[in-house]
């Protein structure tokens, strides 16, 4: 067995010694537009490795949004699992069976074809106040468009909620100490919002209102332009990775709940805890420190299965690395250095999360 | 224990040379020289007794897969007309579905003996990819089809519209080339599928889609009837890009080439001499000239045969072969590209006695 995995090692690199594995054909310029670009400014003059940026900036993106919300909605069905409300239980038993067993690539594209472009044309779009858009090629929303000195007020807005924690966290210890209500929370909140605000002032307002139109060029072909656009590619994209992996973490909280004893949730009960506090106070907390391993699985499953968003025009980075492939060539190369990055992607992932679960585990005494 | 460990260390080792070669090959084109020492193609593809030919399987007219199991298209037949050429079979062909993504690589892992899927001749595959362009077989160039009744009627109407891009060639740079340049500012949406492109298409997602012309037309000879049918479509007049398609090969191997080369220009010499698969047979017997002699390998006038098939390392009719089992340029065309909606009379792919560009050099 081992000499076959060493012979096949060998034939690999025989293989590899044919191809040409430069990375040099990344400095030359991508030639091609990205149109759906995030804190990014890719223009087609930019060299190849730019565009590939792009790339990771969506698809990071996909995954950040997509593990906050799949997180929310997979812990709301798990719980909804285990409520005594039959109604609740089936609807949520049957989501769970239902999503987990169907491939996510059908879902994907299932919820792109079949639902999203099945919106109004952008001649018959819904509108509201004409500043809401929703029609096939996006959902469009008043947002803010920041100026040049929006990325100092971000800094200062990072620092305020440092500060703000500081704050929450010292009359936190001063109410245990004490024994007085001093409402840390609304206290470190206030903080926040003030220095937000000054700070946003000395900047100079760097961020203006900024509503969606809809425009008509001379021979009627009609866009949106302005505001927060969402495209039906990243909405069909990134609802199918929350849906898809919240039927996973629903049965991974479900378990976790299960697997804690029964007593801990009673005796919360007979002390006269409703169930949002027991649920929060005693029941989450020690299940979350079974279901960290298991989360941090189906987070990295999240991170690779962006990459289905190639099936339907999402310039991701398996997308725009083909892209470069199809003009250029080099399929090795690029295909490594897109393997490389999910490596990195899903280590850091996995740091984090071992961390997280190093800091929750019991600390033997 | 110790040994499952060795055998860690040794895949470490292995991966980290590995990446080492990764790192240090950026003057790349060594090996290119070594290939002169390996047995040639044409000797490899004659001892297995058939040929691997890479082809596209979703584009009718060019290389698409049929229900019932079987390739046609422009490419497949040059495929088959390889395999008559040398094996006086024509189907001893072994058809492999070749993505865009890795086309390059099964020609070069030696997957394939020749390449003919749509593959445009650029300056960047020829020179970097190792491989070598033969004949174009089709001119093609991009293109860009709307809704019959769009208000789109040239490129600068593309102003603020939404592109649809059918991925998996140099559409994209082409669009971009063509677009930003002329300042006409687009949405572009790259699609990998086909089957997608079709579905954002018919829901109004773009204005609209842009491919090789010849692609666009197989696809708008094969739209759904429930979204409008062929009709309901319309391909703008300009054409974006130069795409001439043709067979491709490994580099450093010029017999191959050659026999690849002469197998595509003899049809279209074929075409010029009015050889076709219903008079090979009495031109063989009695051919009409010299030049017509020379292709099928036949004896004018009692003189000597002209050695045209044996200096390629085939047979000296192979060329009888070709054309009676697959046909001159004219026919192939007529049988694949034509019912797309794509005439020939007119193109770049008439003859070049008809103001085309399809020329065959001389064969003496």
């Amino acid at each position: 067995m081992s000499v076959l995995i060493v012979l096949f090692v060998f034939y690999l690199i025989d293989r590899a010694l044919d191809l040409d594995l430069g990375f040099g054909f990344l400095s030359g310029p991508g030639g091609f537009a990205i149109a759906q670009q995030w804190v990014t400014d890719y223009q087609s003059s930019d060299t190849r490795w730019d565009a590939y940026l792009v790339g990771i900036v969506n698809t990071v993106r996909l995954i950040l949004i997509g593990i906050v919300f799949a997180m929310v909605l997979g812990t709301l069905m798990g719980l909804a699992r285990l409520s005594s409300n039959w109604l609740v239980s089936t609807i949520a038993s049957v989501y769970v069976e239902t999503i987990r067993n169907i491939p996510l690539l059908i879902q994907i594209i299932f919820l792109y074809t079949a639902v999203l472009l099945q919106l109004p044309r952008i001649s018959d779009t819904y509108s509201a106040f004409d500043i809401f858009y929703l029609n096939n090629r996006s959902l469009a929303l008043p947002f803010f468009d920041a100026d040049g000195s929006a990325g100092i007020w971000f800094l200062l807005v990072a620092l305020s909620a440092v500060a703000a924690w500081a704050v929450s966290r010292s009359l936190k210890r001063r109410e245990e100490s004490s024994g007085s209500n001093l409402h840390p929370m609304a206290m470190s909140f206030a903080v926040f919002i003030l220095l937000a605000a000054i700070t946003f002032v000395i900047t100079g307002s760097p961020l203006n209102p900024d509503a969606p139109s809809l425009m008509t060029t001379g021979v009627g072909v009609q866009n949106i332009q302005g505001g927060l656009q969402v495209t039906p590619e990243f909405a069909a994209v990134l609802l199918g990775l929350v849906i898809y992996t919240s039927s996973f973490i629903a049965e991974i909280i479900r378990g976790s709940i299960q697997a804690l004893p029964g007593g801990q949730n009673e005796a919360a009960a007979a002390l006269g805890l409703n169930f949002y506090q027991r649920m929060t106070l005693i029941v989450l907390p020690q299940a979350m420190r079974i279901a960290i391993p298991p989360l941090t699985n189906q987070f990295l499953n999240l991170t690779k299965n962006s990459s289905l968003a190639v099936a339907i025009a999402y310039p991701e980075m398996v997308l725009i690395g083909s892209t470069i492939i199809n003009g250029v060539g080099h399929a090795v190369p690029m295909f490594i250095l897109i393997w490389a990055t999910y490596l990195a992607m899903s280590l850091l992932i996995s740091i984090v999360m071992n961390t997280l679960n190093n800091r929750v585990q019991l600390a033997g005494r | 224990m110790i040994h499952k460990r060795i055998l860690l260390i040794l895949a470490a080792m292995a991966v980290m040379s590995l990446i080492a070669v990764a790192c240090s090959s950026d003057d790349e084109d060594t090996e290119a020289a070594d290939t002169g020492s390996k047995t040639g193609t044409l000797q490899t593809v004659l001892d297995r007794g058939t040929i691997n030919v890479g082809v596209k399987d979703s584009q009718p007219g060019f290389g698409n897969l049929e229900p019932d199991g079987t390739f046609s298209g422009i490419d497949v037949e040059y495929g088959h007309a390889l395999a008559a050429a040398l094996f006086n079979d024509k189907n001893k062909v072994n058809f492999v579905t070749a993505s865009a993504a890795n086309r390059f690589e099964l020609l070069a892992s030696e997957e394939i003996d020749v390449l003919i899927r749509t593959t445009t001749w650029t300056s960047s595959r020829d020179i970097d990819l190792n491989s070598s362009f033969t004949v174009t077989t089709f001119y093609d160039g991009q293109g860009i089809i709307v809704r019959a009744d769009s208000s789109i009627q040239s490129l600068a109407d593309l102003e603020g519209s939404t592109i649809c891009v059918t991925g998996g060639t140099t559409t994209e740079v082409n669009l971009e080339a063509k677009l930003g340049e002329a300042g006409i500012a687009y949405t572009g949406l790259v699609f990998a599928g086909d089957a997608e492109i079709v579905e954002a298409f018919i829901a109004g997602r773009c204005d609209a889609w842009t491919a090789d012309k010849g692609n666009l037309a197989g696809q708008r000879a094969n739209f759904p009837a429930d979204a409008g049918g062929p009709d309901s479509l319309r391909i703008l007049p300009e054409t974006l890009s130069k795409e001439p398609l043709g067979p491709v090969v490994r580099d450093g191997d010029t017999e191959w080439f050659d026999v690849v080369q002469w197998v595509v220009l003899a049809t279209m010499a074929a075409d010029e001499l009015g050889v076709t698969s219903g008079n090979v047979a009495s031109m063989s017997a009695n051919p009409p000239g010299s030049a017509v002699a020379n292709l099928l390998g036949a004896s004018f006038d009692g003189g000597a045969i002209n050695g045209f098939g044996a200096s390629l390392g085939l047979s000296p009719t192979f060329m009888q072969s070709v054309i009676g089992q697959v046909g001159n340029y004219d026919e192939i065309y007529n049988r694949t590209v034509a019912p797309i909606g794509l005439a020939r009379a007119g193109s770049l792919n008439a003859s070049w006695t008809e103001g085309g560009l399809i020329y065959a050099p001389p064969i003496r």
